[in-house]
């Protein structure tokens, strides 16, 4: 797969300043290779005009950015406090037992990869997994194991809130280049957590 | 009368909720149409009227930081929201986001005007593909409609995976192209922000909560809340409760009556400890249930509203496991730029490892105590500062606690308990 130049430049042209640019053109890159690779790092630095090193400083701050292949389906078990102690410790361990890999692993066939993370932002659905960072909701271990394994077949469940199917890591690399993919009607406009005070308050508690 | 006010919320059982259609029908885009005839400084004294603060974690009265924005200066202008909710515990621009990315576009078009500038950008976190589908479509849909594009532009900006960019000058310089890293102040974005050119930086609560305040008046927003703490807000509760979500109430409520609203902790067990703001704001414990909820009310107690987001731990959880798992957060989030803040959580999570599986001393919390004193206050940003928090407060709270784990030689707790399937077949 090459980079479409063509479409880099349009990216640039969002910002006032090219160098404003950077993160997306990463992401941009993930989405073709699922990667930060070489390749990409030293296209960035030529169009930006900037030093590879410039690029690189950049790519290895952020963790989102990969510096060698994730699975197809990327998997995050967030750790942090809360969730790991409502599950997402049992869910963490469980899913490395299950996928016979350790933190930042990839299964050989290079569906599953596996990562734990910090809050997510889904606090009222704890604990939380991400797969291609769109939210799998209220897991616990057999719910966590059946995403992987549905990833693995190339069939995982669809995320609880987000699209209808779960898009590749590459695919949703590109949504958060500021790509469109046309999904954005698809999938509920919120859980029921989220609706719960507007609830009570139409119940008039 | 239901103790609930939903303004931000109201809408969101719709379907369709966060598509322009469903916007539109609900009254969306005629506080913006509003706003857009009167004067700009009007505007920002309506804003400061109306007595809205900050709802990011620091409660910096937000039509006052507007009018920190120089005027007839000739230069660009910018406004930078900041979507880049990870504090842990916080989880309400991302629900907000999801069922209405249209009221923020409304709100920064608004505030775009007030401060006189013609370029916004929302800067959101990149571990979210469905939020950031739907902000995205919200605002072509907005260019679309006609919304956007007439003198007011606003750029989507997803993040990578790094905490301290919610911090607002880290998250300025990641927007330029750089790691981001912390500034030292002053200046102050509003003289050299975006670009060093005048920025206003507020949270997607605080802009998204502008719209009705242009619809509905600055004394139907000053009607809601406590003196100091006008308006209201978005409190997420999660943990150990029977029915966790959101709540959006005036400020000033309590976690008793919130508590209440969501079926108590859950069955069969006691609150142990809670924070009132996200894992940086000091720990509350049961002693607390009667604390207001505002700005003033939490400070007053020993802690700081922050976020609003209400963590709830029962008498199963391990505090100091939960306190070394925050530790260990910030310590890997912590930027490197300053020294106290790099070296000093290495060292919190060297020592809570020791004390929390049952090989440390006495002799460690003194050691915790005296470098928590160390950090706070000795970095540009105030990740270090948060970092303390939940460790001086828990010592404060729950000395007993880390001493039984040294005399016990191990953790007192089994983690299985703490669970939400607990006593399920694993």
């Amino acid at each position: 797969m090459t980079l479409d130049r063509d479409l880099m430049q349009t990216i640039i042209k969002r910002y006032p300043r090219s160098r404003s640019a950077i993160m997306p053109l990463l992401h941009y890159v993930q989405s073709v290779s699922g990667y930060v690779t070489h390749e990409g790092i030293e296209t960035i630095s030529e169009i930006l005009a900037i030093e590879t090193a410039e690029v690189s400083a950049v790519a290895t701050f952020y963790t989102q950015y990969k510096r060698g292949p994730v699975g197809e389906y990327h998997v995050g078990v967030c750790t942090n406090t809360l969730c790991a102690v409502m599950g997402g410790d049992a869910i963490f361990s469980a899913l490395k037992d299950h996928l016979g890999i350790e933190n930042d692993g990839v299964t050989e066939d290079g569906k599953v990869s596996l990562e734990h993370i910090e809050c997510n932002a889904a606090c009222d659905y704890a604990p939380v997994v991400m797969a291609n960072w769109e939210f799998y909701d209220n897991q616990t271990v057999e719910s966590a194991k059946a995403l992987v394994d549905g990833a693995r077949q190339g069939n995982p469940p669809a995320p609880t809130r987000g699209p209808n199917k779960l898009v590749t890591y590459k695919q949703a690399s590109a949504v958060l280049a500021g790509l469109d993919d046309g999904l954005a009607r698809e999938g509920v406009q919120a859980g029921a957590p989220t609706l719960l005070g507007l609830k009570l308050s139409k119940e008039g508690k | 009368m239901s103790k609930l006010t939903p303004v931000l919320s109201a809408h969101w059982d719709e379907a369709d909720s966060f598509t322009i259609e469903a916007y539109t029908r609900n009254g969306g885009y005629t506080a913006s149409k509003k706003a857009l005839a009167m004067d700009p400084d009007a505007v920002i004294q309506l804003v400061k009227d109306s007595g809205l603060r900050g709802r990011g974690g620091a409660g910096f009265p937000t039509g006052m930081k507007w009018g920190f924005i120089p005027q007839g200066d000739n230069k660009d202008h910018y406004l930078v929201v900041n979507a880049d909710e990870s504090e842990p515990g916080t989880c309400k621009d991302t629900p907000l986001l999801m069922a209405n990315p249209h009221v923020l576009i409304e709100g920064c078009i608004i505030a775009c005007h007030a401060i006189r500038a013609e370029r916004a950008f929302i800067y959101i976190r990149g571990e979210v593909t469905h939020v950031v589908r739907r902000v995205n479509a919200a605002i072509a849909d907005a260019y679309k409609a006609g919304h956007l594009g007439k003198g007011i532009d606003i750029t989507l900006h997803i993040g990578a995976g790094a905490y301290i960019c919610g911090e607002e000058t880290a998250l300025l310089d990641s927007l330029e192209g750089f790691r981001g890293q912390p500034r030292l102040r002053p200046p102050f974005p509003a003289i050299a922000g975006l670009y060093a050119r005048p920025t206003v930086v507020n949270n997607v609560e605080s802009i998204s909560s502008v719209p009705a305040i242009i619809n509905n008046g600055a004394e139907w927003y000053q009607s809601m809340g406590t003196e100091k703490s006008k308006g209201a807000t978005l409190y997420s509760l999660s943990g150990h409760v029977n029915n966790p979500g959101q709540f959006e109430a005036p400020l000033g409520i309590t976690l008793r009556e919130i508590l209440e609203l969501a079926g108590g902790v859950r069955d069969g067990h006691q609150l142990k400890f809670w924070t009132p703001g996200g894992s940086s704001t000091p720990l509350f414990t049961d002693a607390h249930l009667d604390t207001p909820l505002d700005y003033e009310g939490v400070a007053a107690a020993g802690s700081m509203l922050g976020t609003k987001a209400l963590q709830i731990f029962d008498e199963t959880t391990c505090v100091v496991r939960a306190v070394l798992r925050w530790t260990e957060f910030y310590k890997h989030e912590s930027c490197g730029k300053c020294t106290p803040c790099r070296e000093g959580t290495w060292w919190l999570v060297q020592i809570l490892r020791d004390l929390e599986n049952g090989t440390g001393t006495e002799a460690d919390l003194e050691k915790l105590l005296d470098l928590c004193d160390n950090i706070m206050g000795r970095s540009f940003c105030a990740l270090g500062d948060g970092a303390t928090s939940p460790i001086t407060s828990s010592i404060k709270y729950f000395r007993e606690e880390y001493i039984a784990h040294v005399t016990n030689g191990a953790c007192p707790f089994d983690p299985v308990k703490s669970t939400l399937f607990a006593g399920a077949v694993m």
